[in-house]
């Protein structure tokens, strides 16, 4: 069956079908309960299935992911939203000490069956800690596993399938696309296994890497390059620890060119350890170094320039540019 | 409180005009796009806001947080800066970078507003830290709502002011909501009441639309602390009219109209108002010429903010660090 839904409508359905599917499965959260959440995410779902899975927090964010790693020691799933990307640094003790540790350090006893939905990125017009990608440090963090949606078909299976998995899964949501692209989605299709990557476009001249806000920007940038006889391949990452690289370096040994697109800030962001990666693994097929468009190692600045903090077509268009002309 | 002058209390009353009408100026202009984002406004709580920053003195500090815009205006900072500020432009009191979330005017003894709920909790403690090493009187005064009661940081922040005993108030602005969350579903027992477990004074106002309650409370608190007589858990009871932020829509659930009303109905501004006129201390005159200074003003401030230059984009990279203004990897 299909039905037409953008991404928020898409995550709110596989957040429904996750519930029904398991009953360990709880959602808690700041406003999650009763209103649904500020992005309406989770509309809905505590009328449906009562206020002992749908859980209004007190505004605590460490301890609401210290009670979660409780929960899920006694086999429950927790869904923990985070209202907005700069509001989980209160949280971070308790994902980097104990979620992150705790499956290891019982040697394998203890599994940590959690999801931190983070919605992340910028482009709405707020500031700092609303706008912020610290997808980095969360795969920088050994124990998690990060990903990242961008598109409503991705979002309806991947958050099915984060809740699912065993493990922790940090689970970031591009916000600004929320209520934008509708899409067709088929509930009823076999998805791609989470924690691989995707080919999105096709493409022969150059690789274009990006996820969760920049692969929409870079599907359009591979679109503006085909008008000028250039043909792009776009790979979504859509996760981000693991990585699944080997698509990737299949493309770029044909390739022989790649870009890395993120929001986040570029030095030591994930295009850091992506562009060391194919270095080392198409180090002879690479006619180009591996170039980065990502945020500046700022702040996330004041809403009036954020248009010249994000990357854009143009500062993509011209990185495809230095890398071809290299 | 009979013993305050004429004068003081008149000035309670502009500060307090000097918020709503900033607020209420703010509020449409995010409606136009004129302002980017969104902002907290304090309507329904200028009695809360007010009745505790002129309890300070001119050399006392504050921190404050998301809804701080009154935090300033009460502490008597001049308007203009500060609507620059929201609007993102140079003259603004951080130059354009802080904006409304960060509205922190440094000239007035703030130490910075926090969009991180309960995060400058810890700072305003540190401040007190500091008069009390240096011995210099100067107390300072840490804003946070009912929701951020629940942050942990706060009890480390008491626990320290406590056996310290630090010039430090801790001054929750009850407004009984943290966005669209009942305090009463989250929070375990009395906030004020927490207090009695670091050892120092809780006090709940519970008629927080009333400055000078606000006022009394929260003056006893800053002499005591002055005098070395340690921290003060102050809880105001109190009501936002507005949404939790400007253009926000989380619809009327949460809320219902009728609660709205009543609180609308005893209005902290108009209650003042009769209370000066009825006691003699300023006539209708006055006041009506009162408000229309202050309109004016904040008329003065819109135009500053719309005459000022937006800062160069390259500012975005300043300021970062001490000796490398361009920062390290750019
Ligand atoms: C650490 C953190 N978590 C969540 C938020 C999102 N948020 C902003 S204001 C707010 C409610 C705050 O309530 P309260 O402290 O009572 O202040 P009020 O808005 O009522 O003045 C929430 C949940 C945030 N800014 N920071
Ligand atoms: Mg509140």
């Amino acid at each position: 069956m299909t039905t037409t839904m953008t991404m928020a409508k898409a995550l709110n359905a596989g957040l429904r079908a996750a519930m029904e599917a398991d009953p360990k499965v709880l959602m808690m959260g700041e406003d999650v309960g009763k209103l649904g959440g500020v992005f309406r995410i989770t509309d809905g779902l505590q009328k449906d299935f009562g206020e002992d899975r749908v859980i209004d927090t007190p505004l605590a964010e460490s301890a609401i992911l210290g009670t979660a790693v409780g929960l899920a020691m006694r086999g429950y799933r927790p869904v923990c939203e985070i209202q907005f990307d700069g509001f989980v640094y209160p949280a971070y003790d308790q994902i980097v000490s104990q979620v992150a540790k705790i499956h290891f350090r019982s040697r394998g006893r203890m599994p940590m069956p959690i999801v931190i939905r983070i919605p992340f990125g910028g482009g709405i017009g707020a500031v700092e800690h609303h706008s912020e990608s610290p997808e980095a440090q969360f795969a920088h963090t050994a124990g998690l596993k990060v990903v990242a949606c961008s598109h409503p078909t991705d979002a309806y299976w991947m958050i099915q399938q984060a809740i699912a998995a065993d493990d922790p899964v940090v689970f970031l949501e591009p916000k600004r696309q929320y209520h934008g692209e509708k899409a067709e989605v088929d509930t009823e299709a076999t998805p791609p296994p989470l924690f691989t990557s995707r080919t999105v476009r096709e493409g022969s001249d150059l690789t274009l890497l990006a996820y969760g806000p920049t692969v929409r920007l870079c599907r359009d940038a591979a679109l503006a390059a085909s008008e000028e006889g250039r043909s792009l391949e776009v790979i979504d990452l859509r996760t981000l620890s693991p990585l699944d690289l080997e698509p990737v370096f299949a493309s770029v040994r044909r390739t022989g060119h790649a870009v890395v697109v993120h929001e986040a800030a570029r030095s030591l962001g994930m295009g850091s350890e992506i562009a060391a990666r194919i270095q080392q693994e198409c180090f002879y097929a690479l006619e180009a170094p591996v170039l980065r468009v990502a945020g500046f190692d700022t702040p996330y600045p004041p809403s009036r320039i954020e248009e010249e903090y994000l990357p854009d077509l143009d500062r993509v268009l011209d990185a495809v540019d230095r890398s071809l002309a290299y | 409180m009979s013993t305050l002058p004429n004068e003081t209390l008149v000035e309670m009353q502009r500060r307090m005009l000097r918020i709503r009408r900033f607020d209420e100026r703010a509020s449409k202009m995010v409606k136009r796009g004129q302002i980017p984002g969104t902002v907290h406004t304090s309507i329904g709580q200028e009695a809360q806001v007010v009745g505790a920053t002129m309890a300070l003195g001119d050399d006392d500090y504050m921190s404050g947080n998301h809804r701080s815009h009154g935090h300033p205006i009460g502490k008597g900072s001049p308007l203009g800066p500060l609507m620059a500020e929201l609007v993102g432009k140079a003259t603004g009191v951080c130059g354009g970078k802080g904006g409304s979330l960060h509205l922190a005017d440094f000239n007035v003894g703030s130490l910075g507003e926090s969009g991180i709920v309960g995060s400058s909790i810890p700072i305003a403690t540190g401040a007190a830290l500091s008069s009390k090493v240096l011995d210099n009187g100067r107390v300072a005064l840490a804003f946070f709502g009912d929701g951020a009661a629940n942050q942990g940081c706060l009890y480390e922040s008491m626990n320290m002011a406590g056996v310290w005993d630090l010039p430090v108030i801790y001054l929750c602005e009850n407004n009984q909501y943290a966005l669209s969350t009942p305090a009463h579903t989250v929070t375990s027992g009395v906030i004020a009441e927490r207090a009695a477990g670091f050892g120092m004074p809780g006090v709940r106002v519970e008629d927080g639309q009333d400055v000078l309650k606000v006022y009394e409370a929260v003056s006893a608190a800053v002499e005591n602390a002055r005098s070395g007589g340690g921290p003060t858990l102050v809880e105001v009871i109190t009501y936002r009219y507005n949404e939790h932020s400007e253009g926000l829509r989380l619809g009327t659930d949460y809320r219902d109209a009728l609660e709205r009303e009543s609180w609308v109905g005893r209005d902290p501004i108009l209650s003042f108002r009769k209370h000066l006129v009825d006691s003699g201390v300023a006539t209708e005159d006055e006041m009506d010429q009162l408000e229309i200074d202050v309109l004016a003003e904040v008329e003065e401030a819109f135009e500053f903010s719309q005459e000022s230059p937006f800062p160069e984009p390259e500012v975005a990279f300043l300021d970062l660090y001490t000796d490398n203004p361009i920062g390290a990897h750019a």
